[in-house]
């Protein structure tokens, strides 16, 4: 996969697009050139996070002021969010969130794993509407629907990019 | 030396309130906030433990013309302590926290907080990046705080006040409604209209 046609440059436009203007992230590699897009483009705020979770209250707030924003985070993230998903499925805040899969495909480290299968039903415990990435194409037209679902009919929406598209870990071994 | 009542501080900083976007934290301070008189731009949190000052910042990004306060307790406060850094990263300039820190989880049995022992919000504030950063303690302070509340520039300020129990003044419960009706008082009628 060059750098021309990677997923990163589509999400990104329709980041622009959909006119979403804060996007927060804790950093994963597979995020890496999608968080440098959005760094550089002046009119994209970006928050760094320390906790995934301060991303989920940060939109509460964002969309309170009426400005749309994105969520980047790795799997192992999404367990830090759960207790703070409660507040977009009770108040009906759409955030669309990103979340670049750990503890699946080719998975190397066994300490990722218990997370990661868990990734897919915690989310949807909590009412995110999930939507799973296999291959590079895919992952734009998950984006996609994910954007306009979560702010078509206000609620959080995750899509799940798996190691498949980005290639696993692997240590060097 | 008698220590300040919650009431009396929020009452201080919220009549009048002017444009203040408010949010307040889950438990006593959200039922401060309504007993200083309920309002549309008040968002008072149910739930979301350690998420008051990290919506605070969204809406203070997403609205950089007003000004947002947002008032939380210090078992709150320290749930999410970490967004006192993300914040002080962020540095916006119309964001004011006033902690009311009585040293105890109020709602749960009164059982001490880390600032009952010794922990310092105000200097974890100050080592985050917010350069205007204060402990208040005397009722003679509150309206230099109002002034700093309502004026511009990110602020911490940590209010020691009493453990008493007070009256429950309880919002609205309906999270949805509760957001609607703050983004229409906010944005007009046409925020139910477009996205």
């Amino acid at each position: 996969m060059t750098l021309e046609n990677h997923w990163s440059n589509t999400v990104f436009n329709l980041i622009c697009e959909q006119d979403i203007s804060i996007v927060s992230f804790v950093p994963d590699a597979g995020l890496s050139q999608l968080i440098d897009l959005c760094v550089a483009y002046e009119s994209i705020q970006t928050v760094r996070l320390t906790s995934e979770e301060e991303g989920v209250a940060l939109a509460m707030g964002t969309w309170l002021g009426g400005k749309k924003s994105l969520l980047l985070m790795q799997s192992s993230g999404v367990g830090n969010c759960i207790n703070m998903l409660s507040m977009l499925n009770t108040c009906q805040v759409p955030l669309p969130m990103m979340v670049t899969m750990r503890g699946d495909w080719g998975e190397f480290n066994p300490w990722q794993v218990p997370m990661g299968q868990g990734t897919e039903n915690v989310l949807k415990e909590m009412g995110v509407t999930t939507f799973r990435a296999q291959e590079n194409d895919e992952v734009a037209k998950c984006a996609e629907g994910a954007i306009r679902f979560a702010f078509n009919t206000y609620r959080p929406t995750a899509v799940l990019i798996d190691q498949r598209v980005l290639g696993a870990k692997t240590f060097g071994r | 030396m008698t220590l300040l009542n919650r009431r009396q501080v929020v009452e201080h900083l919220l009549q009048p309130r002017g444009d203040l976007l408010v949010v307040a934290g889950l438990g006593a301070p959200a039922w401060d906030i309504t007993a200083a008189g309920d309002h549309p731009l008040n968002f008072p949190m149910w739930g979301g433990m350690g998420g008051a000052i990290a919506t605070g910042l969204g809406l203070a990004l997403a609205q950089p013309t007003k000004r947002v306060l947002v008032i939380t307790g210090d078992g709150e406060l320290l749930m999410g302590l970490n967004s006192l850094a993300t914040i002080g990263v962020s540095q916006p300039t119309n964001l004011a926290i006033v902690v009311l820190d009585n040293e105890v989880y109020g709602e749960t049995g009164k059982q001490k907080t880390h600032t009952g022992f010794g922990v310092d919000l105000a200097a974890v504030a100050t080592a985050c990046g917010f350069t205007n950063s204060s402990i208040i303690t005397d009722v003679n302070e509150l309206t230099s705080l109002k002034k700093e509340v309502d004026g511009s520039g990110l602020m911490f300020a940590q209010v020691k006040v009493d453990s008493k129990s007070e009256e429950l003044v309880l919002p609205p419960r309906d999270g949805a409604l509760l957001k609607n009706r703050f983004r229409e008082a906010l944005l007009g009628d046409q925020c139910h209209f477009s996205n």
